[in-house]
């Protein structure tokens, strides 16, 4: 081994391993092509990319707003990392969020008037409870009738997304407003603000607290062992005596149990009752999010971090600069197939598979 | 027997045909896209992008020049042009074909809103232009039953017929279609033999993507005259199950695709009616159908052995 190629190793072992090295790459490259796209249609990508960050990292309201953005994210890309490495293909984040939602603002109504010590809890385990119970339905149809999880929670986003749009329309409707929303929730179902003059709230705490059981759990429990086993080859792990299934259901309803609590803290941090559109789309945003964190909770939250501060920064991009918010979804999409392209390139030696 | 003529004749009866055999081309277009891709081995996820690249390509391209055929081809090219990105990644690279589909899907959401918004900012009417209009055939359109399932379509729907019965030669009565389904079934055999495995997937994903890119056309160019953002909405996916419950047989597709348009104009036409069930329900209907086949079907489905596993050369 020479000078530069245990420089190499050194950098690989201890200071960016080359997972990092590969998102980062993914990601500078991603915001390249998004840069050439600007250029492409005769705007300046320096001034776009400067208002995108400048609203989002700039000031202290921006990194507040990055923060709360940055909660749901995390708590699904944590969620579908946790079942990509049981290799469950659950997509459904978006579905289980929205049934998180409307079931935390029920348990919310329901105990209007309880000390908060009381609701908020009751709130979170409902809408963990009720998330992890739409994603048992993938669940059941995957391990008892064979059906893809793939399309089958894609099926159950859409229609959760409908029932829930039925009980806001009908049942559970605010009877006092026109629009599709539960009632306003009282102070003492809402997540206390954590930065005094923003609007960040105690979510962002649950967030941290998650993402650390859950790499503590990967990497430092034996169940977390398994799971990876079972994602890694469920014959091999089938055959070394784990209980195949129980790790296959074990990524259903994580997922579906952070998935609902995303949708808790969007309640009960964020609007304060549940609302039609609770969430442009993060429970998809959120795959890309575990993907790019290497399905990694540490990672995922970094992750998440940076494309929350991409949507937030997105709409002032779009109002300063003249380039549609659209980008950032393009930007997400390339990020991850730069991140597989990578996987063309010739290597050294063999990186053991993750679970893309 | 006057009741029996008045009840096939009845105008809402044949609504309902005409709607049915409407709302199911498109996605009977994609999933024959899809079984091309399938049947050589290759997990085409991306069908949802591909489609929805389709629906807005077919779109802006009808839109500028006012040519809806223009449209159609521009459509179809896109979609090979995706299908030849996505097999990059199944064939060349050998990359997990769910995740490259589900990053394919969101880089066309992206790419269409983008360039959506950039040529018609977000205004509040959306662009029209005029759709495919049916051809008519006097007499025979107003024969009852056939006429609606038959002779009240445009040509889009007639070329989507033609398509079928090509794809069924090719697939079922020709050397083309057995080398297809053997670089399926097991790759390394096939190489064997001499077939080009990496060829004939790259060609069948390439396939599939124009066919998906056309059934999205259809939405734009036939279906509406109009685009939206996102506005595949899942049928990509619902093609998967079509897939499935069709057995991966282009009849057995016609056969799939139009129950799920038929379970579409049901829903659509449930909406007009008293029956006092909520619209949130209706609309739930062919995705509840989907997920009811996949449940149903999807242990008998007889996929390819070698579906969504990449394939190396020997010796590499």
């Amino acid at each position: 081994m020479n000078g530069a190629e245990a420089a190499m190793a050194f950098v690989e072992r201890y200071l960016l391993p080359r997972s990092v090295l590969a998102g980062l790459v993914a990601v500078l490259l991603a915001f390249a092509a998004g840069a050439g796209l600007i250029a492409l249609i005769g705007l300046d990508p320096v001034h776009a990319y400067a208002s995108l960050f400048e609203a989002s990292l700039g000031s202290s309201n921006g990194l507040a707003e990055t923060a709360i953005r940055t909660v749901p994210l995390a708590l699904c890309g944590i969620g579908i990392a946790l079942a990509f490495r049981a290799g469950v293909f659950n997509v459904g984040a978006e579905g289980q969020l929205y049934i998180g939602g409307i079931a935390a603002a029920w348990a919310g109504t329901q105990l209007a008037g309880a000390p908060q010590a009381l609701v908020l809890p009751a709130m979170a385990v409902a809408a963990a409870v009720a998330g992890a119970l739409w994603s048992a339905i993938a669940g059941v149809l995957k391990q008892r009738f064979r059906a893809d999880e793939l399309i089958t929670t894609i099926m159950l986003n859409y229609i959760a997304i409908y029932f829930v749009g039925y009980l806001l329309h009908g049942p559970l409707q605010d009877p006092a407003s026109p629009l599709a929303q539960t009632v306003r929730l009282g102070a003492e179902a809402r997540l206390p603000v954590v930065m005094p003059g923003s609007r960040l709230h105690a979510g962002i705490l649950i967030v941290v607290v998650v993402a650390a059981l859950a790499q503590v759990y990967l990497w430092r429990a034996v169940e977390g062992f398994r799971l990876r086993a079972v994602g890694q080859n469920a014959r091999a792990a089938l055959n070394a005596g784990i209980n195949v299934r129980r790790m296959v259901w074990t990524g259903f309803l994580v997922c579906g149990a952070l998935s609902g609590i995303a949708g808790f803290s969007e309640v009960a941090g964020v609007h304060r009752r549940m609302i039609e559109n609770l969430s442009p789309g993060f429970g998809y945003t959120a795959i890309i999010v575990a993907l790019l964190g290497q399905t990694n909770p540490i990672g995922v939250l970094a992750a998440a971090v940076l494309f929350a501060a991409l949507q937030i920064g997105s709409t002032t991009m779009e109002s300063a600069a003249g380039v549609p918010s659209a980008l950032t979804t393009v930007i997400q999409a390339l990020v991850v197939l730069f991140l597989i392209a990578q996987n063309a390139l010739p290597r050294r030696k063999a990186k053991p598979a993750g679970a893309a | 027997m006057e009741q029996v003529l008045a009840a096939i004749s009845d105008p809402v009866l044949a609504g309902f045909l005409a709607a049915s055999v409407r709302l199911s081309v498109p996605i009977l277009l994609v999933a024959l896209g899809g079984m091309f891709s399938e049947k050589s081995g290759v997990l085409n996820i991306g069908l949802e992008g591909m489609m929805l690249i389709g629906c807005f390509v077919g779109f802006i391209v009808a839109y500028a020049t006012g040519n809806l055929w223009l449209g159609v081809a521009s459509a179809m090219i896109v979609g090979a042009l995706a299908g030849l990105g996505l097999a990059w990644y199944a064939v060349t690279v050998g990359a997990n074909q769910v995740v490259v589909g589900i990053a394919f899907n969101l880089l066309m959401l992206g790419v269409s809103a983008f360039f959506f918004r950039l040529a018609f900012g977000s205004g509040t009417a959306p662009p029209r232009i005029t759709p495919f209009q049916p051809i008519d055939f006097e007499a025979l359109g107003q024969v009852p039953i056939i006429g609606p399932l038959l002779f009240e379509h445009d040509r889009l729907t007639y070329l989507t017929v033609g398509l079928v019965i090509v794809a069924w030669l090719v697939m079922h009565r020709s050397t083309l279609g057995l080398s297809i389904k053997a670089v399926g079934e097991h790759p390394v055999a096939a190489e064997t033999l001499g077939l080009n495995v990496i060829g004939i997937r790259y060609g069948a994903v390439m396939v599939s993507g124009a066919l998906a890119g056309l059934g999205g056309a259809f939405l734009s160019t036939s279906a509406t005259g109009l685009f939206l953002d996102n506005m595949t909405a899942g049928r990509g996916y619902i093609a998967l199950a079509i897939l499935i419950l069709g057995r991966r047989h282009p009849f057995g597709i016609v056969a799939a695709a139009l129950l799920f348009g038929a379970a579409e104009a049901l829903q659509l036409r449930a909406q007009l009616l008293p029956i006092g069930v909520p619209l949130q329900f209706l609309i739930m209907l062919p995705y509840v159908l989907t997920i009811v086949v996949l449940a149903g079907f999807a242990q008998r489905s007889g996929a390819p052995a070698a579906l969504g596993v990449p394939f190396r050369r020997q010796g590499e």
